[in-house]
């Protein structure tokens, strides 16, 4: 299989401080990469490096087949991103966003009213499509959050713990969603903290530190910490770690 | 460019959606033109004068009596030289000497441009200032009258030689604000703070809120580059600053008669120069800025040096030597002078070139100082 992505010694610091400490992994094309860790472990920091907005104190690496230090703004063409905290307009309406951000990728007039129609039908929001952004429940944000960041259909998807906050049920909507993504081969790079969404994953790193202690499937993970859950695999990792709440 | 093109869109309906800026775009001229001119009108009357006639023509008398019946001008004394005049002022008995040539009536007869010396009191600045101002009014009233005059008595084949004259130091005026007073003096001066507050302020704030909501984020992950993102930010309030500036100029003229001596589209012109220039500074302080908090503290500290440094209220020749340095290099100066020269003295685009090249220079540096400090990857 195709590797979307191939990042080797990746380290950032600030100060003295290293948020990220020499990490390695590759992700194979179409495949949903998870990239868990506590708080403050430095996943963040690390997404924000391979989507060319922070640059690399250390090491090297490819998204979508462009060098992350030099080629940046070519990588930036070809992924979406959906940030931690939650970044439309909230003084734009539902359709204003998405055509914005259709608009910014390039995509033409027609094809952005065209997709936004089929979109909005999808999603069940047609009625919402006046609706200022601000007015939005939290898990809708979410999802339209998420549907404008592969609006342009990108290669990549990074979403930055997409479901933080958000309640169970809503929680598994969005994981549809991810799967529909993915089956139209969108590769999927996804941090969490919730231990369960793992188990949705292709494969998993674990960061501890800003280092990346374990990564394999999650069957093999379980197998090798001879744990019953992630979540189980993930506490006995994080027993050394010093970051985190 | 056609990304270009959605981020504009988006930055007018978010414009015209805040809860804030519409009814600022609104009220700052009205405030800034109406209310503002009335505030702060210590208009300055009676300003004592001493007039050095070294000419002792008829012409000179007639400029005398027509300072000395002037509402702003007591006339002190008519020393017969200098010397006793600047005695005069330094017994306090003078705020301002005005000095006329020996040869102002044979220059005038001569059909040349004659110069009238004139010295002005410091120890008051800004009366000094305004003062010079009077004169100036009252010597171009004075020069455009004896050409009408001129132009009557002459028969019609000398009338084409006589377009070109009398002139006495400046470009005869159209008289449409013929009893200067303070508000006109200070009006041109608040034009230059709406623009700076419009073009300059607002796309800073409004960029650092950007940053605060943390939606710059989002475009920094997008192929919007950086040139592209700061012009969709600055477009339209470009737009709305001359918008805005149009109002004001016709509010001007409808409210105090108030109307460019010289050309307006020399005002616009200037305004527009300008316009670039104090972008490329709230650029600046917006890339400074991490939150509203540092960027409200920047803003504050240059509309200050902008305002008190920029010869609006306090003339800038009156001021030491560093804030004259400072003036030097400050763009509000420029645009004040400008429009001062362009409302009051009746000045063409010619003379006010230099001040718009400065201006223009410090458009290049500025701006590029703000894409250069403009990080979209940290
Ligand atoms: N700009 C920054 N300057 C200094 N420290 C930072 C910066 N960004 C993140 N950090 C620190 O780096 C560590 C990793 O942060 P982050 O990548 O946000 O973690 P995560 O996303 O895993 O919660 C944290 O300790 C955080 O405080
Ligand atoms: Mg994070």
């Amino acid at each position: 299989m195709n590797k979307v992505m191939e990042v080797s010694g990746l380290t950032k610091k600030f100060g003295n401080f290293t948020a990220v400490d020499h990490i390695s992994f590759d992700v194979t094309e179409g495949e949903i990469f998870g990239f868990l860790g506590a708080n403050g472990a430095g996943k963040t920091t690390a997404m924000q490096m391979l989507c060319g907005i922070s640059m690399p104190t250390a090491g090297k690496g490819t998204v979508a087949g462009y060098d992350i230090i030099k080629q940046n703004e070519l990588i930036k063409r070809n992924i979406g991103y959906m940030s931690q905290k939650f970044s439309l307009y909230e003084d734009l309406k539902v359709w204003e966003n998405i055509r914005l951000f259709g608009g910014i990728y390039g995509l033409r007039e027609k094809i952005i009213a065209e997709k936004t129609d089929a979109l909005l039908k999808r999603l069940d929001f047609e009625q919402e499509r006046n609706t200022l952004v601000k007015y939005l429940p939290l898990g809708w944000k979410q999802k339209l959050a998420f549907s404008v960041a592969i609006f342009h259909e990108p290669k990549i998807v990074f979403l930055d713990e997409p479901t933080g906050g958000v309640d169970p049920a809503m929680r598994r909507q969005f994981w549809e969603m991810i799967y529909e993504a993915a089956d139209q081969g969108i590769t999927v790079f996804v941090t969490t903290h919730y231990m369960d969404e793992a188990e949705y994953c292709n494969r998993v790193s674990i960061m501890v530190d800003g280092r990346i202690d374990a990564l394999d499937s999650p069957a093999a993970l379980r197998h090798q910490f001879k744990a019953g859950s992630m979540d189980e695999v993930f506490r006995q990792l994080a027993r050394e770690a010093e970051r985190g709440d | 460019m056609r990304i270009l093109k959605f981020l504009i869109e988006k930055e007018f309906k978010q414009m015209f959606r805040n809860p804030l800026i519409p009814k600022m775009i609104v009220m700052y001229p009205i405030m800034v033109l109406l209310v503002f001119p009335w505030a702060v009108s210590f208009e300055i009357k009676n300003i004592r004068i001493d007039v050095v006639d070294h000419s002792k023509s008829t012409y000179s008398r007639r400029l005398t009596d027509k300072i000395a019946a002037s509402r702003y001008f007591i006339l002190n004394d008519i020393p017969p030289d200098y010397r006793t005049a600047m005695w005069n002022m330094e017994q306090g008995e003078t705020d301002m000497i005005l000095e006329i040539p020996t040869s102002f009536d044979v220059d005038l007869v001569k059909n040349r441009a004659s110069a009238v010396g004139m010295a002005v009191n410091s120890v008051n600045g800004t009366q000094g200032l305004l003062g010079s101002n009077y004169v100036t009014q009252i010597v171009n009233d004075f020069s455009s009258e004896l050409r009408s005059e001129l132009t009557h008595t002459l028969p019609a084949q000398s009338r084409a030689s006589m377009m070109r004259m009398p002139r006495i130091n400046i470009v005869p005026q159209y008289k449409f604000n013929p009893a200067l007073d303070y508000k006109s003096f200070m009006i041109p001066g608040f034009m230059v703070l709406l623009l700076t507050i419009i073009c300059g302020i607002l796309p800073a704030l409004n960029i650092v809120m950007e940053k605060e909501t943390g939606t710059i984020h989002q475009i920094n992950v997008t192929p919007v580059n950086r040139i592209g993102f700061i012009l969709a930010k600055l477009i339209p309030f470009w737009v709305v600053g001359l918008v805005v500036m149009i109002i004001s100029v016709s509010a001007a003229y409808l409210i105090y008669g108030l109307w460019p001596a010289g050309s307006v589209v020399a005002v616009l012109f200037s305004a527009i120069v300008f316009i670039f220039s104090i972008s490329g500074l709230g650029i600046i302080i917006s890339n400074y800025s991490e939150n509203m908090q540092q960027a409200s503290f920047l803003v504050m500290f240059f509309i200050l040096i902008l305002i008190l440094l920029g010869g609006m209220f306090t003339p800038v020749s009156s001021m030491p030597g560093w804030a004259q340095a400072i003036a030097s290099i400050n763009p509000f100066n420029y645009l004040t002078k400008t429009f001062r020269m362009l409302y009051l003295n009746g000045s063409t685009l010619a003379d006010v070139s230099g001040n718009l090249l400065m201006l223009a220079l410090f458009s290049v540096v500025l701006n590029g100082w703000a894409v250069v400090s403009y990080k979209k990857r940290g």
